[in-house]
């Protein structure tokens, strides 16, 4: 029996989406089809990879991943250019320390640390501030404009804030990051709202947001699939930015990436344990449609870079 | 492809008798193409009906299983390509590869490794489920005494033999043929002679080719010797052949009904280098692959890939949750700590394990919040100060205990003051926000 392969028909498209200038410039998106099913569809970009850096040194992140990136969390622009060399596609600045319960830095210290990263690497940035959704807004304001001109990817605007992150991100030629708390509809209203108020949606990144293997990976395993399927069969344009997948902060916090190995002898040794974490997570993610993911360890991020080359 | 109401009826006797409890034969037809109904229903149906709709009904993916008695695993049965869809039913099996070159001690280890593998993960048993005794050597003799170390040694651990010689085979299933091995496999070059050996001895049969032509032609001659319960290996071995195929390979069966293709993928996910064979491993999980062979077994590696696969194989519909109760964890009494928190599976096991750790025997509340994590619950208004002080006092929570203090997590200490107003005369505390901080708080308090 002959067989006529079973392909989909696909009426859209993921968005192309540059980020950075000059020949460090990285474009994610642009798929036409289900995640690397090479058979039926293009895939123009590899997912990114970028790592995190902090405007704080990183005394909460577990041991394995702090000793990995050795003295280099000691300044931010240092941490930047250790990313680099190790291989990132981008780094992620996450502006931890303007958090109240942080350092409670202002938004003019933020964007002087933005500038000092900006300056020390070549590679595109992408901006995030602490979570906080006020404070967030005049941070984002802030480092906006230090950066303007480097084309960077500013987050995340939430459904809270979103009017002034977008307006930052706008005025100053950046794009955005738009997350939305794990739900196919809610990840669409926050993409139609922007759309409203004169956002061009091609200039969005979406963050369906993350979760860790083993604590919740299937529910955003399952919305990403879900949000790539109503982008490509339904040709949904509000679905069609790219994603990216905010890894490592969820993974460094769970148990996995923190026991040491007399504890609990029967999870195996812990170097190896909370690598493999981050890089299985990082396997969910970007098989179910992840564009652009957010890590923290070098090592995890040179087998993910591998998993990527692999799967392209 | 699953046939309608109307080519359904065309086989039926059309007479309209009743007997199957419905008013006309094409009433019938409409419950059987809903699969609200089965054709023994109807007395009268032909051998040709029963032949051809009985093909039709049959599952898209054949359900096969390896191994015999307790241990036994089963896999295909599938009938989604997205989880969302409905859910995934039978996880993929792990084996480890064995290598007959590796007999005495290095298979003894490996072996040991398998029975040790056992995980207990909210609430569940995930373990290394299957051993692929494979042929190296091109010794029978050799292989064969691999095989009986592993039956020797782990009884009831399913049995894959790997081997392209049908001599090879047949030494080996000698040791284990009342264990229904899946026998790895079938080839254009073989396929008599396996078909042969699986037949009679009544094991499932792999089938291996390079690329989908080959593969179904494969399929459909095995099958055409007799043998039903296949695997198929289309020789992906690349994480994006693997997707690729694997995912032509389930949609031709559960879209198209394509029979050839209708049997449970085998993924050789080995690797020299234990990260990279995680990562290919963890793709063939996600992406339909039903039985994984692995070289090595690392407790890390099984860890993280039993709790993907775990993920994975949940019930999107009904997240995983436990009874509402207050349990005693430890040797609990009156004066005992009370902690209370959701009927999540993964929230309940974090927080037991860690007042578990803490060595501090405790009461733990258990509230139904319809398996909703802490703070998902509290979003969503089901883990209110109200909902709470009516759990506890119906629960008879205060009969577990001769004193009047409930730690509440962390994360929604915002609640201790609605919830001393809502249950009178109690003390509430604010537990930390994390539960592996859990062990240390007691310890503190005790
Ligand atoms: C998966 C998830 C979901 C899943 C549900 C999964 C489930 N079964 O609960 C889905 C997709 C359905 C969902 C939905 C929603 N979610 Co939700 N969800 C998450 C997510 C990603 C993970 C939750 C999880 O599984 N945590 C793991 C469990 C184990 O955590 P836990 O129960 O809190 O337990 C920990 C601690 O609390 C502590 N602990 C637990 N019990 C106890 C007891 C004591 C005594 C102590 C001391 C400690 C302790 O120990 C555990 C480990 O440390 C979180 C974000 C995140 N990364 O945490 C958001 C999150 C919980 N969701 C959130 C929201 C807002 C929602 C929605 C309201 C979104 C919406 N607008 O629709 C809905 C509400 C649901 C509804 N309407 O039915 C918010 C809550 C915000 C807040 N602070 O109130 C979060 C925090 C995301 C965010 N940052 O905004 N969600
Ligand atoms: S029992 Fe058979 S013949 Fe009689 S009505 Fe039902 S389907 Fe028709």
């Amino acid at each position: 029996m002959a067989l006529a392969i079973p392909k989909e028909t696909y009426n859209g498209k993921i968005y192309n989406v540059q980020l950075g200038t000059g020949d460090k410039a990285v474009t994610i998106g642009g798929a036409s089809a289900l995640p690397f099913l090479g058979f039926e569809g293009t895939f123009p970009n590899k997912p990114a990879v970028a790592m995190e850096v902090m405007d704080i040194a990183p005394d909460e992140w577990p041991d394995t991943v702090k000793n990995a990136i050795g003295g280099a969390g000691a300044s931010p622009a240092q941490w930047a250019k250790f990313c680099q060399d190790a291989g990132a596609d981008m780094v992620a600045l996450r502006l931890m320390g303007t958090h109240p319960d942080q350092q409670d830095k202002s938004p003019d210290d933020a964007a002087k640390i933005a500038g000092e990263v900006a300056a020390a690497v070549d590679i595109p940035l992408m901006i995030l501030g602490s979570g906080h959704t006020e404070k967030d807004t005049q941070v984002l304001q802030a480092v906006a404009t230090a950066t303007r001109g480097k084309n960077c990817a500013i987050g995340k605007a939430v459904e809270e804030n979103y009017k002034t992150i977008a307006a930052a991100a706008m005025a100053n030629d950046h794009k955005l990051i738009a997350m939305s708390q794990l739900d196919v509809n809610l990840a669409k209203q926050l993409n139609i709202l922007l759309s409203q108020m004169g956002f061009d949606k091609e200039r969005i990144i979406m963050d369906p947001m993350s979760s860790a293997l083993g604590y919740g990976l299937e529910y955003t395993y399952s919305v990403m699939e879900r949000i790539r399927l109503a982008a490509l069969l339904q040709n949904d344009p509000m679905m069609q930015t790219p994603i990216v997948c905010d890894i490592g902060v969820n993974v460094w916090k769970v148990k996995e990436t923190m026991a040491p190995d007399a504890d609990v002898p029967e999870w195996g040794g812990l170097e190896d344990r909370a690598k493999a974490w981050e890089v299985i997570t990082a396997s969910g993610m970007l098989a179910s449609g992840a564009d652009m993911l957010i890590m923290r360890h070098p090592g995890a991020v040179e087998k993910a870079k591998e998993l990527i080359a692999e799967l392209m | 492809m699953a046939l309608s109401g109307v080519q359904i009826f065309k086989y039926l006797p059309k007479t309209n008798c009743k007997k199957c409890g419905h008013p006309t034969c094409l009433a019938f037809a409409m419950k059987l193409a809903a699969k609200q109904a089965s054709l023994d229903a109807c007395p009268d149906a032909s051998a040709e009906a029963k032949q051809a709709l009985g093909e039709a009904s049959a599952p898209p993916v054949r359900p096969v299983t390896i191994g015999a008695g307790d241990g036994a695993v089963k896999v295909g049965d599938e009938i989604c390509m997205f989880r969302h869809e409905k859910k995934f039913f039978n996880p993929s099996v792990f084996a480890v590869a064995i290598k007959d070159t590796e007999a005495g001690d290095a298979a003894a280890k490996k072996i040991e490794a398998v029975k040790a593998s056992e995980i207990d993960r909210v609430g569940q048993h995930l373990k290394v489920d299957a051993i692929a005794v494979t042929e190296e050597s091109g010794d029978p003799a050799k292989f064969a005494s691999v095989v009986k170390q592993v039956v020797d040694d782990a009884p009831g651990v399913p049995l894959i033999l790997v081997s392209i010689n049908p001599a090879v085979i047949e030494a080996g299933i000698a040791h284990c043929a009342d264990k229904k091995p899946l026998i790895y496999a079938a080839t254009a070059e073989n396929a008599e002679a396996m078909a042969k050996i699986a037949k009679e001895k009544k094991a499932s049969l792999a089938v291996s080719a390079a690329g989908l032509d080959a593969l179904i032609e494969l399929s459909e001659k095995v099958k055409g010797m007799g043998v039903e319960d296949l695997v198929l290996d289309p020789g992906a071995r690349k994480a994006k052949d693997m997707i690729e195929q694997y995912t032509i390979i389930r949609r031709a069966a559960i879209k198209k009904n394509f029979k050839p293709l209708g049997y449970p993928v085998i993924s050789f996910a080995t690797r020299d280098d234990a990260v990279s064979e995680t990562m290919a491993a963890s793709i063939g999980v996600m992406k339909y692959a039903s039985i994984i062979i692995l070289n090595n077994i690392e407790k890390w590696k099984m860890l993280a890939l039993l709790s993907l696969r775990q993920n994975i194989y949940t019930d999107p519909q009904v997240p995983m949750q436990v009874a509402q109760n207050i349990y005693k964890v430890g040797e609990a009494k009156e004066d005992s700590p009370l902690l209370i928190t959701t009927n999540f599976s993964l929230s309940y096991f974090i927080v037991r394990g860690e007042v578990e750790n803490s060595k501090v025997a405790s009461w733990l509340a258990v509230m139904d919040n319809e398996g909703l994590s802490v703070l998902t619950a509290w979003a969503a208004g089901k883990f209110t100060a109200s909902r709470i002080a009516q759990f506890i006092t119906e629960s008879g929570a205060d009969k577990s205990v001769n004193h009047k203090e409930l730690i509440i997590p962390g994360y929604v200490a915002i609640l201790s003051g609605a919830l001393e107003e809502k249950l009178p005369g109690w003390k509430i505390t604010v537990g930390p926000r994390e539960a592996n901080a859990l062990p240390s708080f007691l310890k503190g308090r005790a």
